[in-house]
């Protein structure tokens, strides 16, 4: 086991951890935000320079700190090594740099993108953003296109974080969803608008951190924080059939996979648990599942406003240490 | 003229071809490192001889070798390479054009030191021709039995490989070279693992420069030691330098290291001087990645010395009054050129050229590119300048590979050194609209 010292809180990781890890096994605000980086996703990590942190020391044989600022989810931890993350100005700095670079092609157009409620862009921007922008040419614009007859791209939106690159990579072996042309004018797409053809392609959705792969059976239909996210299961032989089905009265919505607080799909039966595009697209009836209870959302999330519980349900919620 | 070691005979007529290239004392090194070194001795030569990387970056090329990961049956790979985009050097096109067995020499020596038995020249996909001469040369040399099996009889394999790229300038980054090599999109690989570990088909890989290789030629001949007499302190040897701009003879110089740069720019062994009888306004001293030095700095230092032609006195001052030697594209401005143009004009390319992978770089050029497009027409604020300088920053540094760092670099330096001709851009947008190339003569002389 090395130890690490995250903002001033220590703790003993295995061997290779990440420092993104590290801190993830802390928990709280020293957690740097990651915009590209999936666990459950080999490969990925390291484009969106968000989740930089400094190394105030390289660790404990080498103390010298490291002269730039790190990729967290990508440089593995030393033993002795010290990481600065919301204690470093330098860093608040630079992350704030990243999210203005993030920010200045994107189209701002939350008020009418499905994602917003639970965009991790409108989380950085509102951490870290400003409230003007600085960048007086005109956005890069492309037309929405079809990824199948179930998936929606819009590449105004994206970030080209490459995490719906990595699912399709998983999924299929002919390279059919990638990255098109380079620097500014780079777009993901699939050649030429093509379908996945695949029965987990619908979680390129579930990965994307922003609102550029949408669910075209829910486009807009609802805002995500008028809905009640409740944990429901189904036989489903393709998948664990473990999901959220996102409800409004007796109706589902849509059908997401279960994530936990980073946005990723948590393991089920000790494995990552992507759901199936009938699970996800066709199983739109409340008859089709079982619906275990509602599914907890960090009370900081729009989501979780307005909510179904109570104000003593939410006051008993948060001493129970609802994370 | 300081001694030539690997343009001595570029002139020869025939040079090419193998039997006049065996004639002047070609494929000896071969000869010399298979019959009686060990590839430890090769490296340790190269290691002696204080041969610095020629891509750019200047890092030790023993050094590089001696971190070779050298695990028991995984194969090793020697990658050349010959993706020479960097706007302002075109030296590794002109050895390549002219002596294609100097390089083949270099990489059969160099593999053979590595224990590679699988070496490939990836070479920008713009040097078609160039191709075509390296693979003649080499079937020469498989012809000749300096390449295939059983070299010399001593029992080493090498076989050698031109692979061509798509022309982007992001594949002379080492590991986005071994991408596009294995055949994926050229995007620069998350360090560490490093090559030296793991590398092309994650296996331990060494990447080096086209003129790099080629000097393990005369090291191994001569000697490490005697190679390190050349030049001055840490830089030593030759150093081949791309000369372009308003000189009176540009070209492709090979220099000894440390003479200083007021001989190269006005001597008459090598460009004598600016052309047209003009003034020197500024110069890039290393491919336009470099910062960009102003006449009073070019051939001076900041603190009065002689400014040479070595890595040490060319990075003399750091960034506030110093460069780099980066590649040897050294581009000699006059006094009618028009900074903030060249400028722009730099940062379209990188703009052009980023991959597109990691945020600071993919939308901190593209930014960069268009307020600089607006300053150079005229249609800029004094607002801009500030602006430009603060991308800069958050773009430096944070990015995955090199690439943010050189598309920043010369902006950064253009701004802290000719300040005024930006801000003469801003006040005077009528001129600067209707004016496309150069200064007007009084704003130069002011």
């Amino acid at each position: 086991m090395v130890k690490v010292t995250i903002d001033d809180v220590q703790i003993e990781v295995e061997p290779g951890t990440t420092i993104l890890s590290a801190a993830r096994q802390i928990g709280g605000d020293v957690v740097p935000p990651a915009m590209c980086y999936y666990s459950k996703l080999p490969g990925t990590g390291g484009k969106c320079r968000t989740c930089l942190v400094e190394v105030a020391q390289g660790s404990e044989k080498d103390p010298r700190p490291m002269p730039k600022l790190v990729a967290s989810c990508s440089t593995p931890v030393m033993d002795g090594m010290v990481v600065k993350n919301k204690t470093s100005e330098r860093v608040h700095d630079n992350r704030g740099g990243v999210v203005e670079f993030l920010l200045i092609n994107h189209p701002l157009d939350c008020p009418v993108c499905d994602q917003a409620g639970e965009c991790h862009l409108q989380d950085l921007g509102y951490e870290h953003g400003s409230a003007k922008t600085r960048y007086e040419e005109e956005r890069r614009k492309f037309d929405p296109i079809d990824i199948g007859n179930k998936i929606k791209l819009h590449m105004n939106r994206c970030i080209l974080c490459y995490r719906c690159v990595h699912v399709a990579n998983q999924l299929t072996d002919k390279r059919v969803h990638g990255v098109l042309h380079r620097g500014e004018h780079a777009e993901i797409s699939t050649y030429i608008e093509n379908a996945i053809e695949n029965d987990f392609s619908g979680n390129m959705i579930d990965v994307c951190p922003v609102g550029a792969l949408t669910d075209k059976t829910f486009r807009f239909k609802s805002r995500v924080w008028f809905l009640k996210p409740m944990d429901a299961s189904c036989s489903c032989t393709k998948c664990s059939g473990k999901a959220v089905v996102w409800m409004f009265g007796n109706e589902i919505y849509r059908v997401t996979a279960r994530k936990d607080a980073y946005g990723e799909v948590e393991d089920q039966d000790g494995k990552a648990g992507w759901i199936c595009n009938d699970c996800r697209f066709d199983r739109k009836d409340v008859s089709n599942w079982t619906i275990e209870g509602p599914r907890k959302i960090n009370r900081h999330s729009v989501i979780s406003q307005g909510q179904y519980l109570s104000p003593r349900d939410t006051q008993k919620q948060l001493t129970d240490g609802n994370k | 003229m300081g001694r030539r070691l690997l343009l001595e005979h570029d002139n020869v007529p025939g040079i090419e071809t193998f039997e006049v290239y065996r004639k002047q004392g070609g494929y000896r090194s071969v000869e010399k490192a298979l019959k009686s070194m060990s590839p430890e001795q090769v490296v340790e030569e190269v290691q002696k001889s204080g041969l610095r990387g020629r891509g750019g970056a200047g890092f030790p090329t023993g050094m590089k070798w001696s971190f070779l990961a050298k695990p028991e049956g995984v194969s090793r790979y020697l990658l050349c390479n010959a993706d020479e985009s960097e706007p302002g050097t075109f030296k590794d096109r002109y050895l390549m054009e002219k002596i294609p067995h100097l390089l083949i020499e270099g990489m059969i020596v160099s593999s053979y030191a590595l224990g590679a038995n699988t070496s490939y020249i990836y070479i920008r996909g713009e040097y078609m021709w160039v191709l075509d001469i390296l693979e003649k040369a080499i079937a020469e040399a498989y012809a000749s039995g300096f390449l295939g099996k059983n070299i010399l009889g001593s029992g080493y394999d090498l076989d050698l490989y031109v692979a061509p790229g798509g022309g982007a300038y992001i594949c002379g980054e080492e590991t986005a070279l071994i991408e596009s090599l294995e055949g994926k999109r050229g995007n620069p690989r998350m360090k560490p693992p490093f090559p030296a570990v793991k590398g092309l088909w994650g296996c331990p890989t060494v990447v080096n420069n086209v003129e790099s290789i080629a000097a393990v030629v005369p090291i191994v001949n001569d000697g490490g030691d005697e190679y390190a007499k050349i030049g001055l302190g840490k830089s030593t040897g030759t150093k081949l330098i791309s000369a372009g701009g308003n000189l009176v003879r540009p070209g492709v110089y090979e220099i000894e290291m440390g003479i200083t740069v007021e001989e190269f720019i006005y001597g008459d062994d090598y460009c004598r001087g600016i052309a047209n009888n003009k003034k020197l306004k500024a110069c890039v001293p290393g491919g336009s990645s470099v910062p960009i030095l102003p006449a009073h700095l070019v051939t001076k230092t900041a603190a009065g010395e002689d400014r040479l032609m070595t890595y040490e006195s060319l990075a003399d001052g750091g960034f506030a009054s110093g460069s780099m030697l980066g590649s040897g594209g050294f581009i000699v401005f006059d006094e009618d050129q028009c900074i903030v143009r060249n400028t722009w004009n730099f940062a379209r390319f990188y703009a052009h050229e980023s991959c597109g992978q990691c945020s600071p770089c993919r939308e901190g050029t593209g930014w960069m590119e268009k307020v600089l497009y607006r300053l150079e027409h005229g249609q800029g604020n004094m607002r801009d300048i500030d602006l430009l300088a603060e991308i800069n920053k958050k773009i430096e540094g944070n990015t995955i590979c090199p690439l943010g760092d050189a598309a920043a670099w010369p902006v950064a330096a253009a701004i802290r050194h000719f300040r005024e001709e930006f801000e003469w851009h801003v006040n005077h947008s009528e001129e600067a609209q209707k004016r496309n190339y150069g200064l007007l003569k009084e704003v130069a002389s002011a």
